[in-house]
């Protein structure tokens, strides 16, 4: 058993890695091919990167403009060659609305998430760190959050910060941080404790060196679950909001907003209302996979909820 | 000797239930003054100024600065909210610019109708998710339990204004099996008198059958889409708890009795998974009160979601933050509930 030629393979799974990188590209082998295994999960992926992709080169794929429309003679067509998803009372060909606003839909799941993961891993991981009556009070102010229904809240906030698709953003932001919170406490309980922690703090740490570079960085892989899983509830959310005509304002081509325009149709000229929608429960229904394979891939410690 | 610690045990226990009490009480007045102080601000953040919305923009100054003092925003934002926690906790919400009543008075009627859509709702979400979520169990890894998790993941994907949309297209125009947007038709407008608000509970004091066959062609569309919702829920997490319940010695125990496979799985494991259930299913309701915003805006249906939504089309702020108020409180009402009905059921984390 001299130095015959690893596989990659066994480069990657060997039990006394040459190198920090080699032993993290092992783990990261592993955690992937958990994930591979999870077939639902890889399709969540493939959805996921095909919506960046087509968000990515919405101006490049939309066969037509998505904001003009011929009125004179293109109005509520079927779909046909020219109009693969047929056109709304605009004009507009649907397709290319649908492209464009991929874009939308990225832009509201990921504002959201760069707003709402900090504030909860902050808030957790300070309440958790400090225990006593600082943890007390962030978690009560948490619980009161997490005690109100979302989308409802969500709707009295547009309605005081105006209609619009920043306001919906900063409203389902406001309304989503509190489980992240939560996650992030119970991670910085479990390591607070802990050896490296201790010892951290022996060679003098200050409590704000030992938050953010020592135990924040252990409560991201839960909290990326969590996020991932909660993209579905905020896309629907945005949606609800777009549809209620307090999200994405005409003429943007938001998916909710587009519902709501085709609702008036539904009878007659039903594939107005029902392309967004679908495009909606696709993008939606990928999170809720790829959230559902990286909680088994990443979450070796419990089986879910 | 034995009896003294006996009382002092007695003690013991009497002053721990005190303290539950105690810290059960600060939660759930903690919780709604949170409630209070968000939908306060509100409030006062939102561009319309309410003075404004009362005396119209032409008024003269000194009728302005009169009202304005005559409702209380003079005083410093502490009294106010003062002035405001004891309205609400009066159930004086204000009133409503659109309708003119007093918000409390429109709310009440109209609450009832979104408690029976979503008390359907629920029903028909448990009736069906409960057997599904038992099945995925005892087949795990089958066909079976792929389709049961299919069905839940769509139901946690769909936006159900839109699957509401499309079951109106379907169901009610193109098949004609239901009967349209709505809660009652026309022609019962005057006939039928509503009772308790729920219109099949009424139908069925009044002996009405025509209008209760109407009524329940209107609810079944609108509160089998809730119920879906309802059933994703439930079915995964009855899933979750009877695979916990399967692996327990117990069922082990029971087999080796030689108790049939039915009688283990409906007998004992299922009993034993309903505890967390009846959490699960007291949430689920509080969501679909939630979830009857959108669901009540597509069918027409004249409840609180509907009213709050029409409310928030005219920027009628009493009404929309009336019914924030009604809903978060219901909200967390139910919340506190199955904690309460966990609490009770289960003997583990009784007080000791």
């Amino acid at each position: 058993m001299s130095d015959t030629v690893m596989t990659r393979r066994e480069w990657l799974l060997t039990d006394r890695p040459q190198s920090r990188l080699q032993a993290r590209l092992g783990r990261a082998y592993l955690t992937w091919s958990r994930f591979a295994a999870n077939k639902l999960a890889v399709i969540g992926l493939g959805i996921i990167l095909l919506l960046l992709f087509v968000a990515a080169v919405a101006p490049l794929l939309a066969p037509h403009s998505p904001y003009i429309g011929d009125l004179k003679n293109a109005r509520l067509l079927a779909p046909s060659a020219t109009n693969w998803l047929g056109t709304d009372d605009q004009g507009r060909d649907i397709l290319s609305r649908l492209i464009y606003g991929s874009r939308l839909t990225l832009q509201v799941i990921v504002l959201v998430a760069v707003i709402a993961a900090p504030i909860g891993l902050l808030v957790g991981t300070a309440a958790g760190y400090a225990g006593g009556w600082v943890d007390a009070v962030l978690m009560r102010i948490t619980d009161i959050f997490l005690a109100f229904p979302k989308l409802v809240l969500a709707l009295a906030f547009v309605a005081a910060l105006g209609p619009g698709i920043e306001n919906a953003i900063i409203a389902i932001a406001l309304t989503s941080w509190p489980p992240y919170a939560r996650i992030a406490r119970a991670e910085t309980l479990t390591v607070r404790n802990s050896d490296y922690i201790a010892a951290v703090k022996l060679m003098g740490a200050s409590p704000m060196r030992i938050v953010l570079r020592h135990i924040m960085p252990l409560c991201i892989s839960s909290l990326i679950v969590r996020v991932t899983l909660d993209m579905a509830g905020i896309i629907l959310t945005a949606a609800g909001l777009g549809f209620l005509g307090l999200g994405a304002q005409p003429p943007l081509p938001e998916w909710g907003a587009m519902i709501a325009s085709g609702r008036r149709f539904i009878l007659d000229q039903w594939w107005v209302a029902a392309a967004p929608g679908a495009a909606i429960l696709i993008v939606s229904l990928g999170f809720n996979l790829l959230g559902d394979g990286l909680r088994d891939a990443l979450d070796t410690r419990s089986g879910g909820q | 000797m034995e009896n003294q610690t006996q009382a002092r045990r007695a003690n013991k226990r009497a002053s721990d239930i005190l303290k539950a009490v105690a810290s059960f009480v600060v939660i759930v007045a903690t919780t709604y003054l949170g409630l209070l102080a968000v939908t306060f601000f509100i409030g006062r953040v939102v561009p319309i100024d309410p003075v404004l919305a009362i005396v119209g923009d032409r008024a003269p100054a000194h009728v302005v600065e009169r009202t304005r003092i005559e409702m209380g925003f003079n005083l410093p934002y502490y009294q106010q909210f003062y002035l405001y926690v004891k309205g609400v906790l009066q159930g004086d919400f204000g009133t409503s610019v659109l309708t003119t009543n007093p918000v409390m008075a429109d709310i009440r009627r109209v609450f009832p109708a979104t408690m029976e859509l979503a008390t359907v709702g629920t029903v028909i979400g448990a009736a069906l998710g409960i057997p599904l979520g038992v099945l995925a169990a005892v087949k795990r890894g089958s066909l079976a339990d792929q389709v049961v998790r299919i069905i839940g993941l769509i139901g946690y994907s769909v936006p159900i204004f839109w699957l509401g949309l499309l079951a109106l297209l379907v169901f009610y125009a193109r098949l004609g099996w239901t009967a349209g947007p709505g809660r009652i038709d026309v022609v019962f407008e005057y006939t039928f008198t509503p009772i308790t608000g729920f219109y099949l509970l009424d139908a069925v004091l009044n002996r009405d059958w025509a209008a209760f066959k109407d009524i329940f062609a209107h609810i079944i569309l609108p509160a089998s889409l809730l119920g879906y919702f309802s059933l994703a829920y439930i079915s995964r997490m009855t899933r979750s708890f009877m695979l916990n319940e399967l692996s327990q010695e117990y069922i082990v125990a029971a087999r080796a009795k030689g108790l049939s496979e039915t009688r283990i799985i409906w007998g004992h494991a299922l009993r034993n998974a309903a505890v967390p259930l009846v959490t699960v299913i007291a949430l689920s309701y509080a969501g679909l009160l939630e979830g009857s915003v959108l669901t009540e805006t597509v069918f027409a249906w004249p409840g609180l979601g509907l009213y709050i939504t029409n409310s928030l089309q005219n920027a009628d702020m009493n009404a929309v933050l009336g019914g924030t108020i009604v809903i978060g409180s219901v909200f967390i009402a139910l919340n506190l509930l199955s904690d309460l009905l966990y609490r009770l059921l289960d003997p583990r984390t009784r007080i000791r």
